[in-house]
Protein backbone atom coordinates (compact mmCIF):
# COMPACT_ATOMS: atom_id res chain seq x y z
CA UNK A 1 0.00 0.00 0.00
CA UNK A 2 1.23 3.42 -0.78
CA UNK A 3 0.87 4.38 3.30
CA UNK A 4 3.54 1.99 4.20
CA UNK A 5 5.90 3.18 1.55
CA UNK A 6 5.01 6.99 2.07
CA UNK A 7 6.54 6.86 5.87
CA UNK A 8 10.06 6.98 4.52
CA UNK A 9 10.80 9.06 1.62
CA UNK A 10 12.82 7.04 -0.10
CA UNK A 11 9.89 4.63 0.05
CA UNK A 12 7.62 7.07 -1.11
CA UNK A 13 10.24 8.30 -4.48
CA UNK A 14 10.96 3.92 -5.19
CA UNK A 15 7.21 3.56 -5.01
CA UNK A 16 6.29 5.88 -7.42
CA UNK A 17 9.08 5.27 -10.08
CA UNK A 18 8.67 2.02 -10.04
CA UNK A 19 7.26 0.13 -13.21
CA UNK A 20 4.10 -2.53 -12.90
CA UNK A 21 5.77 -5.47 -14.53
CA UNK A 22 4.83 -8.42 -16.16
CA UNK A 23 7.51 -11.05 -16.83
CA UNK A 24 6.77 -13.01 -20.57
CA UNK A 25 9.52 -14.92 -20.42
CA UNK A 26 13.10 -15.82 -18.73
CA UNK A 27 15.34 -12.71 -18.11
CA UNK A 28 15.17 -8.84 -17.40
CA UNK A 29 14.59 -8.24 -20.99
CA UNK A 30 11.14 -10.45 -21.06
CA UNK A 31 9.04 -8.14 -18.96
CA UNK A 32 6.84 -5.84 -19.68
CA UNK A 33 5.96 -2.41 -18.41
CA UNK A 34 1.70 -3.02 -18.42
CA UNK A 35 1.56 0.47 -17.08
CA UNK A 36 3.96 2.29 -19.86
CA UNK A 37 2.08 -0.07 -22.56
CA UNK A 38 -1.03 0.39 -21.13
CA UNK A 39 -1.20 4.33 -21.05
CA UNK A 40 0.64 4.71 -24.33
CA UNK A 41 -1.88 2.12 -26.29
CA UNK A 42 -4.74 3.76 -24.86
CA UNK A 43 -3.44 7.34 -25.24
CA UNK A 44 -2.79 6.39 -29.07
CA UNK A 45 -5.82 4.66 -29.95
CA UNK A 46 -8.18 7.38 -27.79
CA UNK A 47 -6.24 10.07 -29.79
CA UNK A 48 -6.04 9.20 -33.32
CA UNK A 49 -9.25 7.52 -32.64
CA UNK A 50 -10.61 10.64 -31.87
CA UNK A 51 -8.67 12.48 -35.24
CA UNK A 52 -10.03 9.30 -37.30
CA UNK A 53 -13.89 10.03 -36.02
CA UNK A 54 -13.64 13.48 -36.70
CA UNK A 55 -11.50 13.17 -40.20
CA UNK A 56 -14.46 10.53 -41.24
CA UNK A 57 -17.05 13.67 -41.41
CA UNK A 58 -14.34 16.17 -42.82
CA UNK A 59 -16.14 18.22 -45.26
CA UNK A 60 -14.89 20.48 -48.12
CA UNK A 61 -17.10 22.85 -47.43
CA UNK A 62 -18.04 24.92 -44.09
CA UNK A 63 -16.19 22.77 -41.32
CA UNK A 64 -17.18 22.04 -38.16
CA UNK A 65 -15.36 23.22 -34.80
CA UNK A 66 -14.38 19.97 -34.04
CA UNK A 67 -12.85 19.81 -37.94
CA UNK A 68 -11.31 23.17 -37.30
CA UNK A 69 -9.77 22.39 -34.70
CA UNK A 70 -7.97 19.03 -35.88
CA UNK A 71 -7.39 21.13 -39.20
CA UNK A 72 -5.10 23.15 -36.91
CA UNK A 73 -3.28 20.71 -36.10
CA UNK A 74 -2.78 19.77 -39.34
CA UNK A 75 -2.03 23.26 -40.30
CA UNK A 76 0.56 23.39 -37.54
CA UNK A 77 2.78 19.99 -38.65
CA UNK A 78 2.01 20.47 -42.31
CA UNK A 79 3.65 23.99 -41.78
CA UNK A 80 6.63 22.99 -40.25
CA UNK A 81 7.47 19.47 -42.36
CA UNK A 82 7.30 22.05 -45.25
CA UNK A 83 9.88 23.80 -44.37
CA UNK A 84 11.52 21.19 -43.65
CA UNK A 85 11.71 18.64 -46.33
CA UNK A 86 11.12 19.46 -49.74
CA UNK A 87 10.27 16.04 -50.97
CA UNK A 88 6.48 14.56 -51.37
CA UNK A 89 5.53 14.88 -47.07
CA UNK A 90 1.90 14.01 -47.70
CA UNK A 91 2.80 10.23 -48.66
CA UNK A 92 4.94 9.74 -45.00
CA UNK A 93 6.76 12.59 -43.51
CA UNK A 94 4.11 14.45 -42.33
CA UNK A 95 1.84 11.85 -41.35
CA UNK A 96 4.30 10.14 -38.93
CA UNK A 97 4.93 13.82 -37.87
CA UNK A 98 1.27 14.51 -36.66
CA UNK A 99 1.08 11.12 -35.28
CA UNK A 100 4.22 11.64 -32.80
CA UNK A 101 3.55 15.27 -32.09
CA UNK A 102 0.12 14.12 -30.90
CA UNK A 103 0.97 10.98 -29.39
CA UNK A 104 3.86 12.25 -27.29
CA UNK A 105 1.71 15.65 -26.07
CA UNK A 106 -0.78 12.95 -24.87
CA UNK A 107 2.03 10.74 -23.20
CA UNK A 108 3.96 14.15 -21.73
CA UNK A 109 0.26 15.55 -20.62
CA UNK A 110 0.08 12.68 -18.03
CA UNK A 111 2.33 14.53 -15.70
CA UNK A 112 -0.50 16.80 -15.25
CA UNK A 113 -2.52 14.06 -13.49
CA UNK A 114 -2.05 14.07 -9.59
CA UNK A 115 0.37 11.19 -8.93
CA UNK A 116 -1.20 10.50 -5.31
CA UNK A 117 -4.48 10.71 -6.27
CA UNK A 118 -3.99 8.50 -9.34
CA UNK A 119 -2.04 6.04 -6.81
CA UNK A 120 -4.52 6.42 -4.32
CA UNK A 121 -7.38 5.17 -6.85
CA UNK A 122 -5.48 2.52 -8.42
CA UNK A 123 -4.82 0.94 -5.05
CA UNK A 124 -8.16 0.61 -4.28
CA UNK A 125 -8.66 -1.21 -7.31
CA UNK A 126 -5.60 -3.43 -6.10
CA UNK A 127 -3.37 -2.01 -8.67
CA UNK A 128 -0.19 -0.97 -6.32
CA UNK A 129 2.40 0.04 -8.78
CA UNK A 130 1.49 2.01 -11.63
CA UNK A 131 3.28 5.09 -13.61
CA UNK A 132 0.76 7.11 -15.88
CA UNK A 133 3.75 9.11 -17.98
CA UNK A 134 5.12 6.42 -20.65
CA UNK A 135 7.33 8.96 -21.95
CA UNK A 136 9.05 8.87 -18.47
CA UNK A 137 9.73 5.25 -19.43
CA UNK A 138 13.36 4.89 -21.62
CA UNK A 139 11.58 2.18 -23.06
CA UNK A 140 8.96 4.30 -25.01
CA UNK A 141 11.36 6.91 -25.89
CA UNK A 142 13.62 4.31 -26.81
CA UNK A 143 11.18 2.65 -28.96
CA UNK A 144 10.46 5.84 -30.47
CA UNK A 145 13.72 7.13 -31.83
CA UNK A 146 14.68 3.76 -32.93
CA UNK A 147 11.72 3.24 -34.80
CA UNK A 148 12.42 6.93 -36.60
CA UNK A 149 15.97 5.69 -36.75
CA UNK A 150 15.28 2.72 -38.74
CA UNK A 151 12.67 4.65 -40.96
CA UNK A 152 16.20 6.98 -41.60
CA UNK A 153 18.20 4.30 -42.56
CA UNK A 154 15.28 2.68 -44.47
CA UNK A 155 14.72 6.37 -46.43
CA UNK A 156 18.32 6.56 -46.89
CA UNK A 157 18.52 3.40 -48.45
CA UNK A 158 15.33 4.03 -50.50
CA UNK A 159 16.43 7.72 -51.50
CA UNK A 160 20.11 6.84 -52.59
CA UNK A 161 20.63 3.01 -53.24
CA UNK A 162 22.57 0.55 -50.98
CA UNK A 163 25.50 1.20 -52.82
CA UNK A 164 25.10 5.09 -52.30
CA UNK A 165 24.00 4.69 -48.39
CA UNK A 166 27.42 2.83 -48.32
CA UNK A 167 29.38 5.33 -50.33
CA UNK A 168 28.02 7.80 -48.00
CA UNK A 169 29.20 6.11 -45.33
CA UNK A 170 32.99 6.15 -46.30
CA UNK A 171 33.13 9.18 -48.65
CA UNK A 172 31.20 12.08 -46.28
CA UNK A 173 31.90 14.66 -45.12
CA UNK A 174 35.40 15.00 -45.51
CA UNK A 175 35.83 13.25 -48.61
CA UNK A 176 36.59 10.49 -50.54
CA UNK A 177 40.06 9.67 -50.82
CA UNK A 178 40.66 5.71 -49.02
CA UNK A 179 43.07 7.05 -46.24
CA UNK A 180 39.69 9.24 -44.59
CA UNK A 181 37.75 6.28 -45.07
CA UNK A 182 37.99 5.42 -41.70
CA UNK A 183 37.42 9.07 -40.39
CA UNK A 184 34.49 9.57 -42.63
CA UNK A 185 33.20 6.03 -41.18
CA UNK A 186 33.73 6.87 -37.63
CA UNK A 187 32.03 10.20 -37.95
CA UNK A 188 28.95 8.95 -39.42
CA UNK A 189 28.79 5.87 -36.69
CA UNK A 190 28.93 8.47 -33.92
CA UNK A 191 26.64 10.65 -35.98
CA UNK A 192 24.29 7.81 -35.97
CA UNK A 193 24.38 5.97 -32.63
CA UNK A 194 24.25 9.68 -30.98
CA UNK A 195 20.92 10.87 -33.17
CA UNK A 196 18.93 8.27 -31.28
CA UNK A 197 20.19 8.26 -27.65
CA UNK A 198 20.25 12.32 -28.25
CA UNK A 199 16.13 12.27 -29.40
CA UNK A 200 15.35 9.63 -27.24
CA UNK A 201 17.08 10.84 -23.52
CA UNK A 202 15.94 14.21 -24.40
CA UNK A 203 12.10 13.50 -24.00
CA UNK A 204 12.84 11.00 -21.52
CA UNK A 205 15.39 13.36 -19.32
CA UNK A 206 12.51 15.79 -19.38
CA UNK A 207 9.46 14.03 -18.36
CA UNK A 208 11.51 12.15 -15.90
CA UNK A 209 13.08 15.25 -13.90
CA UNK A 210 9.10 16.53 -14.41
CA UNK A 211 7.81 13.87 -12.59
CA UNK A 212 10.79 13.68 -9.65
CA UNK A 213 9.94 17.28 -8.85
CA UNK A 214 6.34 16.70 -8.12
CA UNK A 215 6.92 13.70 -6.27
CA UNK A 216 9.61 16.13 -4.26
CA UNK A 217 7.23 18.14 -4.11
CA UNK A 218 4.60 15.52 -2.47
CA UNK A 219 7.05 14.86 -0.29
CA UNK A 220 7.41 17.98 1.14
CA UNK A 221 3.54 18.09 1.46
CA UNK A 222 4.08 15.10 3.88
CA UNK A 223 5.70 17.35 6.27
CA UNK A 224 3.33 19.50 7.60
CA UNK A 225 0.60 22.29 7.26
CA UNK A 226 3.82 24.69 5.74
CA UNK A 227 5.04 21.78 3.63
CA UNK A 228 1.78 21.26 2.32
CA UNK A 229 0.98 24.73 1.61
CA UNK A 230 4.53 25.43 0.22
CA UNK A 231 4.23 21.98 -1.72
CA UNK A 232 0.67 22.99 -3.17
CA UNK A 233 2.13 26.65 -4.35
CA UNK A 234 4.88 24.83 -5.73
CA UNK A 235 3.44 22.27 -7.43
CA UNK A 236 0.84 24.48 -8.91
CA UNK A 237 3.44 26.95 -10.48
CA UNK A 238 6.00 23.67 -11.40
CA UNK A 239 2.32 22.24 -13.23
CA UNK A 240 1.64 25.71 -14.99
CA UNK A 241 5.28 25.75 -16.46
CA UNK A 242 5.28 21.98 -16.80
CA UNK A 243 2.37 22.65 -19.53
CA UNK A 244 5.29 24.28 -21.21
CA UNK A 245 7.87 21.55 -21.33
CA UNK A 246 5.23 19.31 -22.00
CA UNK A 247 4.48 20.84 -25.19
CA UNK A 248 7.59 21.96 -26.16
CA UNK A 249 9.09 18.51 -25.85
CA UNK A 250 6.38 17.32 -27.83
CA UNK A 251 7.14 19.71 -30.34
CA UNK A 252 11.46 19.05 -30.36
CA UNK A 253 10.53 15.90 -30.81
CA UNK A 254 8.44 16.31 -33.87
CA UNK A 255 10.81 18.14 -35.44
CA UNK A 256 13.58 15.84 -34.81
CA UNK A 257 11.92 13.12 -36.56
CA UNK A 258 11.28 15.43 -39.23
CA UNK A 259 14.37 16.72 -39.58
CA UNK A 260 16.48 12.83 -39.43
CA UNK A 261 14.19 11.79 -41.71
CA UNK A 262 14.18 14.81 -44.08
CA UNK A 263 18.47 14.50 -43.77
CA UNK A 264 18.09 11.01 -44.48
CA UNK A 265 16.58 12.04 -48.20
CA UNK A 266 19.32 14.18 -49.07
CA UNK A 267 22.56 13.29 -50.70
CA UNK A 268 25.88 15.01 -49.18
CA UNK B 1 17.33 1.70 -16.91
CA UNK B 2 15.52 -1.53 -17.59
CA UNK B 3 15.19 -1.71 -21.03
CA UNK B 4 13.07 -4.83 -22.20
CA UNK B 5 10.32 -5.61 -24.06
CA UNK B 6 7.99 -3.38 -23.92
CA UNK B 7 10.64 -1.18 -26.21
CA UNK B 8 9.46 -3.83 -28.71
CA UNK B 9 5.96 -3.20 -27.99
CA UNK B 10 5.88 0.55 -28.14
CA UNK B 11 7.76 -0.01 -31.29
CA UNK B 12 5.54 -1.47 -33.03
CA UNK B 13 2.63 0.12 -31.55
CA UNK B 14 4.22 3.77 -32.56
CA UNK B 15 4.51 2.34 -36.14
CA UNK B 16 0.81 0.71 -36.13
CA UNK B 17 -0.36 4.59 -35.18
CA UNK B 18 1.68 6.47 -37.77
CA UNK B 19 0.33 3.48 -40.54
CA UNK B 20 -3.02 4.31 -39.66
CA UNK B 21 -2.64 8.00 -39.28
CA UNK B 22 -0.92 7.73 -43.16
CA UNK B 23 -3.74 5.67 -44.73
CA UNK B 24 -6.50 6.80 -42.74
CA UNK B 25 -6.45 10.28 -41.15
CA UNK B 26 -3.98 12.38 -43.30
CA UNK B 27 -5.35 11.85 -47.09
CA UNK B 28 -9.25 12.31 -46.15
CA UNK B 29 -7.92 15.39 -44.48
CA UNK B 30 -5.58 17.11 -47.01
CA UNK B 31 -8.49 15.99 -49.60
CA UNK B 32 -11.05 17.94 -48.03
CA UNK B 33 -8.66 21.06 -47.15
CA UNK B 34 -7.29 21.45 -50.54
CA UNK B 35 -10.76 20.77 -52.68
CA UNK B 36 -12.02 23.91 -49.84
CA UNK B 37 -8.72 25.76 -51.01
CA UNK B 38 -9.46 25.17 -54.34
CA UNK B 39 -13.42 26.36 -54.00
CA UNK B 40 -11.74 29.29 -51.79
CA UNK B 41 -9.77 30.50 -54.76
CA UNK B 42 -12.26 29.28 -57.57
CA UNK B 43 -14.26 31.07 -55.63
CA UNK B 44 -11.77 34.54 -55.64
CA UNK B 45 -11.48 34.38 -59.06
CA UNK B 46 -15.12 34.63 -59.79
CA UNK B 47 -15.96 37.49 -57.73
CA UNK B 48 -12.90 38.79 -59.07
CA UNK B 49 -14.47 38.28 -62.82
CA UNK B 50 -17.80 39.44 -61.90
CA UNK B 51 -16.12 42.89 -60.11
CA UNK B 52 -14.15 43.23 -63.86
CA UNK B 53 -17.37 42.33 -65.62
CA UNK B 54 -19.72 44.78 -63.96
CA UNK B 55 -17.17 47.39 -64.06
CA UNK B 56 -16.97 46.89 -67.55
CA UNK B 57 -20.60 46.87 -67.86
CA UNK B 58 -21.04 50.00 -66.21
CA UNK B 59 -18.63 51.56 -68.29
CA UNK B 60 -20.61 50.41 -71.48
CA UNK B 61 -23.68 51.35 -69.93
CA UNK B 62 -22.23 55.11 -69.45
CA UNK B 63 -20.87 55.15 -72.93
CA UNK B 64 -24.31 54.15 -74.24
CA UNK B 65 -25.91 56.94 -72.06
CA UNK B 66 -23.67 59.61 -72.97
CA UNK B 67 -24.80 58.57 -76.61
CA UNK B 68 -27.76 58.62 -76.20
CA UNK B 69 -27.65 61.98 -74.63
CA UNK B 70 -25.87 63.02 -77.44
CA UNK B 71 -28.62 61.63 -80.40
CA UNK B 72 -31.08 63.37 -78.22
CA UNK B 73 -29.71 66.89 -78.39
CA UNK B 74 -28.39 65.96 -82.03
CA UNK B 75 -32.00 65.62 -82.17
CA UNK B 76 -33.09 68.36 -80.20
CA UNK B 77 -31.16 70.80 -82.24
CA UNK B 78 -32.33 69.20 -85.90
CA UNK B 79 -35.51 69.86 -84.51
CA UNK B 80 -34.83 73.36 -83.47
CA UNK B 81 -33.26 74.08 -86.59
CA UNK B 82 -36.00 72.75 -88.16
CA UNK B 83 -38.79 74.73 -86.83
CA UNK B 84 -37.21 77.57 -87.30
CA UNK B 85 -36.97 76.85 -91.22
CA UNK B 86 -40.58 75.87 -91.10
CA UNK B 87 -41.33 79.30 -89.31
CA UNK B 88 -38.56 80.99 -92.29
CA UNK B 89 -40.27 78.94 -95.17
CA UNK B 90 -44.08 80.15 -93.40
CA UNK B 91 -42.47 83.92 -92.82
CA UNK B 92 -41.63 83.74 -96.69
CA UNK B 93 -44.65 82.25 -98.20
CA UNK B 94 -47.03 84.64 -95.59
CA UNK B 95 -45.04 87.63 -97.29
CA UNK B 96 -44.95 86.24 -100.91
CA UNK B 97 -48.56 86.01 -100.45
CA UNK B 98 -48.95 89.20 -99.90
CA UNK B 99 -47.17 90.49 -101.83
CA UNK B 100 -49.35 88.56 -104.35
CA UNK B 101 -52.17 89.95 -103.12
CA UNK B 102 -51.02 93.51 -102.67
CA UNK B 103 -49.64 93.48 -106.32
CA UNK B 104 -52.76 91.36 -107.15
CA UNK B 105 -55.18 94.62 -105.65
CA UNK B 106 -52.86 96.98 -107.30
CA UNK B 107 -53.20 95.41 -110.75
CA UNK B 108 -57.25 95.39 -110.04
CA UNK B 109 -56.69 99.01 -108.87
CA UNK B 110 -54.87 100.31 -111.74
CA UNK B 111 -58.07 98.49 -113.94
CA UNK B 112 -60.19 100.21 -112.29
CA UNK B 113 -58.16 103.16 -112.52
CA UNK B 114 -57.99 102.56 -116.59
CA UNK B 115 -61.26 101.79 -116.46
CA UNK B 116 -62.82 104.93 -114.56
CA UNK B 117 -60.01 106.62 -117.45
CA UNK B 118 -61.63 104.84 -119.88
CA UNK B 119 -64.83 106.09 -118.84
CA UNK B 120 -64.31 109.27 -117.99
CA UNK B 121 -61.95 109.60 -121.68
CA UNK B 122 -65.17 108.34 -123.76
CA UNK B 123 -67.25 110.39 -121.54
CA UNK B 124 -65.11 113.26 -121.58
CA UNK B 125 -64.93 112.62 -125.54
CA UNK B 126 -68.45 112.12 -125.95
CA UNK B 127 -69.07 115.82 -124.38
CA UNK B 128 -66.33 117.14 -126.64
CA UNK B 129 -67.91 115.62 -129.59
CA UNK B 130 -71.45 117.32 -128.16
CA UNK B 131 -70.11 119.86 -127.86
CA UNK B 132 -68.21 120.46 -130.89
CA UNK B 133 -70.82 119.30 -132.64
CA UNK B 134 -73.05 122.20 -131.09
CA UNK B 135 -70.24 124.34 -131.84
CA UNK B 136 -70.19 123.41 -135.22
CA UNK B 137 -74.03 122.05 -135.74
CA UNK B 138 -74.32 124.93 -138.40
CA UNK B 139 -70.84 124.68 -140.15
CA UNK B 140 -69.43 121.22 -140.31
CA UNK B 141 -70.82 118.15 -141.91
CA UNK B 142 -70.81 115.03 -139.34
CA UNK B 143 -70.16 113.46 -141.96
CA UNK B 144 -67.39 115.31 -144.00
CA UNK B 145 -65.62 115.77 -140.57
CA UNK B 146 -66.45 112.05 -138.58
CA UNK B 147 -63.14 110.88 -139.52
CA UNK B 148 -61.40 114.14 -137.72
CA UNK B 149 -63.39 114.04 -135.13
CA UNK B 150 -63.02 109.98 -134.38
CA UNK B 151 -59.02 110.58 -134.47
CA UNK B 152 -59.28 113.23 -131.80
CA UNK B 153 -61.45 110.63 -129.94
CA UNK B 154 -58.93 108.33 -130.45
CA UNK B 155 -55.79 110.96 -129.00
CA UNK B 156 -57.90 111.91 -125.62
Amino acid sequence: MATEHALTPSGYISHHLSFNTQAIGEGSFWTIHVDTLVMSVLLGVIAMGLIWWVVRGATAGVPTKRQAFIELLFGFVDDQVKNIYHGNRHSFIAPAAMTVFVWVLLMNAMDFLPIDVVAKGLAAVGIEKWRSVPTSDINTTFALALTVWFLMIFFAIKAKGLGGWIHELFCSPFGTNPLIWPANFLFNLIEYVSKPLSHSLRLFGNMYAGEVIFLLLGLWAATGVTGTIAGAILGAGWSIFHILIVALQAFIFMMLTVVYLAMAHESH
Amino acid sequence: MDIGFTLVAQAIAFFVLIVFTMKFVWPPLLNAIETRQKEIADGLAAGEKGRAELEQSSKRAAEALAEAKQKASEILSLAEKRATQIVEDAKGTAKAEGDRIITGAKAEIEQEINRAKEGLRQQVSTLAIAGAEKILRKEIDAKAHAEILTAIAQEL
